[in-house]
């Protein structure tokens, strides 16, 4: 379905080739994921297969590639539309038409398909991706999480014989993340649809593949059924190791579990598997991401008398001639307090961040702080408005944010950890620090090392006294930077409590070590469990 | 920013070509008249329609922006016009434009015109927006040129996203320490140029959707076609209406009715003929509203 054949290619005036000499036969019906750090050569990859490289972007390509047998090369992207459908990262320039309708339409139409096939075909795609009741809506109106469905039918409305997706979860929530996810292995078990997934969140999508091809400076470095891959990366890129598999292999199991499924399937064999939870997989550990005592007392304090870092009374966001976002939300953060906001596309994360700082006013209720709020939007390429990153911040605040060697490059040159930090450094201001630093989804599109050195900064800035206040779909991101989890649903907040309490025992909005070992959150905390079970066995 | 949104109207419910031809024979009928009270007419149909089509919160904002123009245009025009009888104020010598005296037949007739550009404005530019499904117009002119509608539609879909590009920028703007809530000139400047910047790379971005898609490809234009639709009730209405308006307004400019002299002296008889005329034109474009029968997509 898919070949290349010693595919070598280079961007235009770009020193390093993109891709470097990758082989690689994808089967009919198979499930790849491709996976790698940034900047690996995942996103060409996808690229050269529906042909925008070399036809769109130029530069110098070598080698063959066949999609859907046809040979890109001679066939346009256009052409090749026909039997690969694609999706990239922003869905707010994949959507190009102004209605739904008219957007799902627009693929089977271009393939020339009769007028009674568009209208089935419109139909299908709407039920299979939940979408039919937003067929009438006007495009420029919808969600990010909307706009990336629509995309994804648009891409799918013509049942292609092979599905090319780079990071297509990227603006979901973990609920219809998940769906997506089921939705394409649903489509690659019955219709036999080839599925070609670009993810940086390896645990959400490795149950469902069949194989593996991981990218390491534009080369093929690993290609593996999923297991294969995860004892790869133990060995050679532990940044793309899931959490389960860094359970696993913290607490000495084999082979690492490519999903929780597996996870579960191979404790129970060893008799690690405790249902229900017992007294010992109920009591979180103590860990830094569980809450400890002068951080509880911390946050009962702030809610008792001292002035909060950080606090919303009584808010209420209500849209003139629509819904109301946020319903009587309160919530106060106290100096140092690091809380994690997460709930569904829609509850009213990114609305409530806008209070925070004054973005957006309450139409009810009031917000307070003691100090500055620092707001990071999601998009850190927004902040830049000079052509140097020397005239964005001064020596010092670059020097303290680790870029001073970067001063002349221009700021959309960084790479997406750099870009963060800049933009991150840019909203900090100099001294005094924030009272409160809030971040609307700021791993988008990162790989787990930048998400690393991005936590490590925020409880950095927490314990310089900055309140941290993150919206975030990722709860594994949430779980290592957080001691707080707040869950908004319908412009409410449903839960408000430590991340070892809300971030285990779920379903959805759960760690994947918590999915695998009741009681535990990361890794660490989970593979510490599981020793003290193994020794448990072992006691006569 | 004015954008089309399907809403339960007559206007919205007919096929997006005859909705086009509505909003142009309103705008061509404006351009026939000189005469004041048939502008007024016309003015009551525009509005009216965009009401009864649910686009007048559309049209309002529009207005924010034609009032301004249309102002400006009233008040050059005396300015620069000799002409007229009734002087009503001597400005003297004004430098390289010599002798300048006002005029009440060029206040009039500025006025006349101001009114007209604000006319074609709604007309032509927030209820055309705000009620043309600009997707089947675009959809139905690939048959003709597949390449000049992949520029059509890139142009048209590029507005929205520098749209928003432009508003997030703006709210990273108000993000920074110290920076004022509202943004000065220099401020605005900024946030053009990182727009104008980024521009080329969102137009690549959405030109490489639009190719994947398979867009003008030869099997895209062959497949420019939708079902085979039957007139409905709104189109037949709006069709007629739109003929009706250029026929009334071509009709009274053959027979010399609402005729307009703007110099030397302002001459805009108004009798019976003029007022049925007026009468005629609101009824003509707003009687296809009165059947909101299957309005309901």
């Amino acid at each position: 379905m898919l070949r290349f054949e010693h595919v070598s290619y280079r961007y235009p005036h770009a020193l390093e080739p993109a891709l470097h000499d990758v082989s690689l036969d994808i089967a009919p019906g198979e499930f790849v994921v491709a996976a790698g750090l940034s900047a690996s050569g995942k996103s060409t990859f996808l690229r050269a297969a529906c042909g925008l490289v070399p036809h769109f972007y130029g530069g110098e390509f070598g080698g063959r590639v066949l999609t859907g047998g046809l040979d890109t090369r001679e066939h346009g992207p256009g052409a090749l539309a026909a039997v690969a459908g694609t999706l990239f990262q922003d869905p707010e320039t994949q959507v190009v038409l102004s209605t739904v309708r008219a957007e799902l339409a627009l693929p089977l139409e271009n393939r020339g398909h009769a007028p009674s096939a568009v209208a089935r075909g419109v139909e299908e795609a709407a039920l299979a991706l939940g979408i039919a009741e937003l067929l009438e809506r006007s495009t420029h109106e919808l969600s990010g999480g909307e706009l990336q469905r629509v995309a994804l039918g648009a891409a799918l409305a013509g049942r292609p014989q092979i599905v090319l997706l780079d990071e297509p979860t990227s603006q979901l929530d973990p609920v219809a993340g998940d769906e997506l996810v089921w939705l394409l292995r649903r489509l690659n078990e019955e219709w036999g649809t080839t599925i070609v997934l670009v993810e940086h969140r390896l645990e959400r999508c490795l149950g469902a593949a069949d194989r593996v091809i991981a990218f390491e400076g534009g080369a093929v470095a690993c290609d593996a059924p999923p297991r294969g891959f995860l004892e790869w990366t133990a060995e050679n890129v532990p940044a793309l190791a899931t959490p389960g598999a860094r359970l696993f292999a913290r607490a000495g199991l084999r082979p690492p579990p490519a999903g929780v499924k597996q996870a579960r399937a191979t404790l129970r064999a060893h008799g690690l598997l405790v249902e229900p939870p017992s007294d010992v997989a109920a009591a979180p550990l103590a860990s830094d991401s569980a809450p400890s005592r002068p951080a509880r007392r911390l946050g009962r304090r702030a809610r008792a008398g001292p002035p909060p870092a950080l606090a919303f009374h009584n808010v209420w966001h209500e849209r003139a001639g629509g819904r109301a976002v946020l319903r009587g939300l309160d919530l106060a953060l106290a100096p140092g307090e690091r809380v994690a906001l997460m709930g569904r596309n829609g509850a009213g994360k990114s609305t409530l961040l806008r209070h925070a700082n004054g973005l957006l006013a309450p139409t009810r209720g009031h917000v307070e702080s003691s100090g500055r709020v620092a707001l990071l939007l999601q998009n850190p390429n927004d902040y830049f408005l000079a052509d140097r990153v020397g005239d964005e911040l001064d020596a010092d605040a670059l020097e303290r944010r680790g870029l001073a060697a970067l001063a002349d490059r221009h700021p959309r040159d960084l790479s997406g950890g750099e870009r963060q930090r800049l933009a991150l450094g840019i909203v900090s201001g100099g001294d005094p620090p924030p009272a409160a630093l809030c971040l609307d989804e700021p791993t988008r599109g990162m790989d787990r090392a930048a998400k690393g050195d991005l936590a490590t900064g925020l409880r950095a800035a927490a314990a310089a006294g900055s309140a941290v206040l993150v919206a975030t779909h990722d709860p594994e991101f949430a779980a290592v930077v957080a001691n707080r989890v707040v869950l908004l649903a319908g412009g409410r907040t449903i839960a408000d409590g430590p991340v070892a309490e809300l971030l285990t025992g779920g379903w959805y909005f759960a760690t994947e070590t918590a999915r695998i070992v009741d009681g535990a959150l990361l890794p660490e905390d989970g593979a510490e469990l599981l020793r003290k079970r193994m020794t448990l066995e072992v006691r006569p | 920013m004015i954008a089309y949104e399907r809403r339960a109207s007559p206007l919205h419910a007919a096929r997006a070509p005859v909705a086009a031809a509505y909003a142009v024979a309103l705008v061509s009928s404006v351009l026939l008249f000189e005469h004041p009270l048939a502008l007024v007419a016309l003015g009551i149909a525009i509005i009216g329609a965009g009401v009864l089509a649910g686009a007048g919160p559309s049209l309002a904002r529009a207005a924010l922006f034609a009032i301004p123009f249309a102002i400006i245009i009233a008040v050059i025009n005396p300015l620069v016009v000799r002409e007229g009888l009734t002087v009503v104020l001597r400005l003297g010598e004004l430098g390289p434009l010599g002798q300048l005296d006002v005029t009440a037949e060029a206040l009039e007739f500025g006025a006349i015109l101001g009114l007209r550009a604000l006319l074609v404005m709604l007309a032509g530019g927030a209820l055309l927006a705000a009620t043309v499904d600009a997707d089947e117009v675009l959809q139905r002119f690939r048959r003709i040129s597949a390449h000049s509608a992949l520029t059509a539609a890139l142009a048209v879909r590029l507005v929205p996203v520098l749209g928003r590009d432009a508003r997030r920028l703006a709210d990273a703007r108000r993000c920074r320490p110290g920076a004022a809530a509202r943004p000065g000139p220099a401020e605005r400047l900024q946030i053009v140029r990182a727009v104008a910047t980024g521009a080329l790379d969102r137009a690549l971005d959405v030109a490489a959707t639009l190719e994947v898609r398979g867009y003008a490809t030869p099997a895209a234009t062959r497949g420019a076609r939708r079902l085979r639709e039957p007139w409905s009730r709104h189109d037949l209405a709006f069709a007629a209406s739109a003929l009706g308006l250029v026929a009334l307004a071509l009709g009274a400019r053959l027979v010399g009715v609402a005729t307009f002299e703007a110099y030397p002296r302002t001459q805009a008889p108004v009798g019976a003929a003029e007022i049925v005329l007026a009468v005629a034109l609101v009824i003509v474009a707003l009687l296809p509203f009165a059947d909101r029968r299957g309005v309901e997509r």
